[in-house]
């Protein structure tokens, strides 16, 4: 029996880089920063405060799990921002869209009312973007899907 | 990109993702390819040639599309004339916007709103089946 998931990858370009958006910008915490032996892979994961049991690991594509040209295609995606990493939750989509605007994150989209809650989009310091949202208890159909139906 | 070794470099990746993010918060604006290679850091020349490479079509070409795919929505729904749906989607010119539909969609404003409104049109909006970033278009691969 699987009980849950506990780690998902980000591919990022930077590690420090990227340490410092997850945590200093966006406010997750460090859960640890190591490096596996000498010159070895270093080990970066993050996480929300209130959701201890599940971690972001934070790699750079690159061996030991990818071989160069491969890395190099993953990069350019990430760069290109073509790659969506996840969606994260927030009890205030707007509130949360004007700090991380005025902390020089881009987003991709304002906060948009949806069926399923109020919804922004970001990218990460990489590239990488992701959905921020309030989410609504009940499904409210009346909003629409998407920025077509304005 | 041809390869990797040819690909352009992650800071003009960058760059060129900072430009069509622009692009697609700003359709409505009266962005031109220009102001979009300003804000990429680039003159019009290098930053048209990047963005073909990186993304398959010209700059030109996407915020078109990009503005063409809203007016189609815009059409099928709102009770607009064709003149205030193409100054509402950021095109200056009505026969630029006609031009470009056509293009595009195979048809005038006019005769995609008939047949979009007529009995037996589709009740999903054709926007649905793209990506919330503008997808590509089918067939229209960005590589190889």
């Amino acid at each position: 029996m699987i009980t849950k998931l506990g780690l998902a990858t980000v591919w990022v370009l930077d590690q420090d880089s990227a340490k410092a958006f997850f945590t200093d910008t966006l406010g997750l915490e460090v859960r640890d920063d190591m490096t596996l032996g000498d010159g070895g892979m270093r080990w970066v994961t993050v996480g929300a405060k209130d959701q201890p049991d599940l971690s972001l690991t934070l790699m750079v594509p690159g061996p030991p799990t990818m071989d160069p040209d491969s890395a190099a295609h993953m990069k350019a995606l990430i760069a290109k921002g073509v790659l969506g990493a996840g969606a994260f939750n927030t009890d205030d989509c707007q509130a949360e869209y004007e700090r991380l605007s005025a902390a020089g994150v881009e987003f991709v989209q304002r906060p948009e009312r949806r069926p399923y809650g109020i919804e922004a989009v970001f990218r990460d310091d990489s590239g990488c973007w992701y959905s921020l949202t309030q989410p609504f208890d009940e499904l409210d159909e009346s909003a629409p899907w998407n920025d077509c139906a304005t | 990109m041809e390869s990797t070794a040819s690909a352009p470099d992650t800071g003009v990746l960058r760059r060129m993702r900072v430009a069509r993010d622009a692009m697609d918060r700003e359709w409505a604006e009266p962005l031109d390819v220009a102001a979009v290679a300003a804000r990429a850091g680039y003159s019009r020349y290098h930053f048209v040639r990047l963005f073909h490479e990186v993304y398959g079509e010209t700059p030109g070409a996407y915020l078109a599309r990009r503005r063409i795919e809203r007016a189609q929505d815009l059409l099928r729904t709102a009770n607009l004339t064709v003149t205030e749906i193409c100054m509402l989607v950021g095109f200056t010119s009505l026969g630029t916007f006609c031009t470009r539909f056509k293009q595009l969609t195979g048809m005038t404003p006019t005769e995609f709103r008939r047949r979009a409104r007529g009995p037996g049109a589709s009740s999903i909006p054709g926007c649905f089946v793209l990506l919330w970033a503008g997808g590509f278009r089918k067939g229209g691969a960005a590589g190889g």
